[in-house]
């Protein structure tokens, strides 16, 4: 693991309150990873935008500064401009690319896929995603250990997608992966987070960036994310292919900041007795 | 949207100074013969004028891949109802285009109606939320219950979750289309005295345009210049080559046409004597989320597509062919007993918001720049936009400017070129998406 990590339970733990954060820009509370900080974390991904130029102004609105795109899907050409260009588009927004091997069923048209994306994108980052099936795009566990073996040694930085699995979470992170990415829910059902208590264990052992992948249905369940403790949430779905993208987008964003404002603010414990929120103690005896 | 149509009386009565016998000129030479050179090139002749279509493999493209669906109802997307309505005006053209060819001429047109299903509770739901819009502007969508459904089409599978019929979208055949469309520019141009096919059909590449001022991209187009070097003269020059269109040479400096490859796999399948028909309407379906049709023919054939690609691939993608069969066996589950005739990938002209660029170009002191019409971009609308791009192309040609039409412009991307008038202009077709000048 790079000491450029930062360990993430500094800030799950004390839950400091930190003005900075009161902020929308929170110049304190940047996502870093492999040593890149990153203002937003609410982390993209392009599959269903409806236009490209949909798509561009979803991203602006999502402010995100760091989204996927699937290696298999769009055909990296140095040729085009942002009207033309997915890769352009994301460059002339400032938007850092993470390549991922979606559509990859074997650990060696993974590795294929992340190679050929080191090679086009030139960035040893890469989302690795290596599927079961059609039926429920789960990840399958034995090809993802292998395949993250296979880039860790030959220098990627693996952002793993992951079942919700605190087990297999934490192999990952021993084989040394950049980010573990665990599921809310299948990719593209919109569930929601399915086991939030698997997600907090994962969240409790993690000395890595935990970011919260798939699944993601409304705004509500990328705040539960943040408020379980993820360093950040990656969705695609939810906002290509909503009615209204670009609000879709706004929402996750503030959604984000308020999941995480939320998990640093320390929530009160649920009680089964009503409390009345003015104490009694103390007040005049009149 | 404002609609404001000015003069109409030059209409169909060009003051032709090119003569007919002049192999090398014509009063309008199209770059590119798919649906929509050949529907412009067909319009502007019946309109009187002499024409000149450039294309090396005419109809080989986009145009070949086509299904031929006419649907502005059920290929609504959110978020581009502007594109609606230029998709509905197009459609109810497509009749009155039709009146213009000779009844015998075989094009597959056909006015039966579509039918949409949906195959899980996510699909019911995503295209009920889909008819709410619809119904919003004003569209038919008629709710079946699969009973219904499955009465009117008994092959549909009994594994759906919800049907609609919708009555105004319709079909043509767009190879028959392309075919019929050729002949009959070859035959009007002989009644125009022009006897040579090459006069009309020219099997050759366009390199660029040539303007009135040599170096002068702004100056007025005065013709085309082909691969060979040959010039083709022409008072107006169509842009209608699809994706090809931003390698022109000579195209106005400044002007962005931004097209990207959207490739699409489509089959074409025989259906079984004893399984037919396996429809008489088309048959659209949302299959966990993925579209997919089937088109009935009049031959006995159905087309399935089609997906939708950005890897750059122009072969035919196995993932592809398997994604339409899986799914359109979902719908219909007889697909399986069909005969595989043909697996086809083209690639379609893709803009950023989705819409056509399609009008004139503004040079750089803002005014039209005479002798050049763009048509191209119309990505997943190629034969439904073509009557209504044919009669924008008539009505320019005649110095008539629908301002309905100028959200569209082709020069909407293009930062440094502004249109003087700017009642209507660069707004984006599509709302609530922006276009680099527009954010």
């Amino acid at each position: 693991m790079t000491e450029s990590l930062v360990r993430n339970d500094e800030l799950r733990n004390d839950a400091q309150p930190n003005d900075a954060l009161a902020s929308e820009g929170q110049p304190n509370d940047a996502l870093v990873i492999d040593g890149v900080a990153l203002g937003s974390r609410l982390i993209m991904g392009t599959g269903g935008a409806p236009s490209l130029a949909g798509l561009g102004a979803a991203l602006t609105a999502s402010g995100t500064e760091l989204t996927t795109v699937a290696m298999r899907r769009y055909a990296v050409d140095g040729a085009g401009s942002a009207d033309t260009n997915l890769f352009a588009l994301l460059l002339e927004n400032n938007i850092k690319v993470l390549p991922n091997t979606a559509g990859c069923f074997t650990a060696r048209e993974a590795v294929m896929t992340a190679e050929l994306a080191r090679e086009a994108l030139e960035t040893d980052w890469v989302k690795l995603e290596v599927i079961a099936d059609e039926h429920t795009l789960l990840p399958d566990a034995l090809e993802l250990v292998e395949a993250t073996e296979q880039l860790v040694h030959r220098g990627f930085k693996v952002f793993a997608y992951t079942n919700d699995d605190p087990v297999l979470a934490l192999r990952l992170e021993q084989l040394g992966v950049a980010a573990v990415m665990p599921l809310g829910a299948p990719i593209g059902t919109g569930l929601g987070i399915l086991n939030p208590h698997n997600i907090e264990l994962i969240v409790a052992r993690a000395g890595i960036p935990v970011v919260l992948d798939a699944g993601i249905g409304t705004a509500s369940d990328a705040a539960l994310a943040m408020e379980l403790g993820c360093d950040a949430v990656l969705l695609a779905t939810a906002v290509t292919r909503a009615q209204n993208p670009v609000l879709m987008a706004q929402a996750f964003k503030h959604a984000v900041i308020g999941g995480r404002l939320a998990a640093q603010g320390g929530r009160i414990p649920k009680r089964q007795h009503a409390l009345a929120s003015s104490a009694m103690e103390g007040r005049p005896d009149v | 949207m404002a609609r404001t149509v000015q003069d109409f009386s030059t209409i169909g009565t060009p003051s032709s100074d090119v003569t007919g016998a002049d192999a090398a000129s014509a009063d309008v030479a199209v770059i590119g013969g798919g649906i929509v050179g050949l529907g412009i090139a067909w319009e502007a002749q019946r309109a009187g004028r002499t024409v000149t279509v450039i294309d090396p493999a005419p109809a080989s493209g986009a145009t070949f891949a086509a299904a031929g669906m006419l649907a502005p109802v059920s290929e609504l997307h959110y978020q581009e109802e502007a594109l609606l309505e230029l998709t509905l005006a197009s459609a109810a053209r497509w009749p009155e285009f039709m009146a213009s060819l000779p009844a015998e001429v075989e094009t597959g047109f056909n006015t039966s109606p579509t039918l949409v299903l949906g195959a899980d509770p996510a699909d019911r739901k995503a295209l009920a939320d889909l008819r709410d819009v619809q119904l919003r502007h004003g569209l038919d969508v008629v709710p079946l219950t699969i009973r219904e459904a499955r009465a009117a089409e008994p092959m549909v599978g009994p594994h759906i979750s919800c049907a609609y019929r919708v009555e105004a979208d319709h079909q043509v055949d767009p190879r028959a289309m392309a075919g019929a469309l050729r002949t009959q520019l070859l035959r009007s141009a002989v009644e125009q005295g022009r006897t040579e096919p090459e006069q009309t059909l020219v099997p050759q590449t366009a390199a660029g345009l040539l303007h009135a001022e040599a170096g002068n991209t702004h100056s007025a187009v005065t013709g085309v210049q082909l691969a060979d070097g040959t010039e083709i003269h022409a008072r107006e020059v169509i842009v209608a080559n699809g994706l090809g269109a931003p390698q022109l040479a000579g195209l106005p400096e400044g002007l962005v046409l931004p097209v990207r490859a959207v490739h699409g796999d489509i089959l074409r399948l025989r259906v079984p004597a004893h399984l037919r028909p396996l429809t008489t309407a088309t048959i659209r379906g949302l299959v966990r989320g993925l579209p997919v049709y089937i088109v009935p023919r009049g031959d006995g054939t159905v087309v399935i597509g089609a997906s939708s690609r950005e890897d750059g691939s122009a072969g035919v993608s196995a993932g592809g062919v398997h994604q339409l069969l899986r799914d359109a066996q979902v719908l219909m589950p007889a697909v399986a007993e069909l005969e595989l005739l043909e697996m086809t990938a083209r690639a379609r002209p893709g803009t950023p918001d989705n819409a056509p660029l399609l009008g004139r170009v503004a040079g750089l002191d803002g005014r039209d720049i005479a002798g050049l019409i763009i048509a191209t971009g119309f990505f997943r609308h190629g034969v439904l936009l073509m009557p209504i791009a044919a009669l924008v192309a008539r009505q320019l040609l005649g110095n008539i400017t629908d301002l309905a039409w100028q959200p569209f412009r082709p020069d909407r991307f293009s930062p440094t070129l502004k249109p003087a008038d700017s009642i209507g202009q660069h707004s984006d077709p599509t709302d609530n998406q922006h276009s680099k000048e527009n954010p």
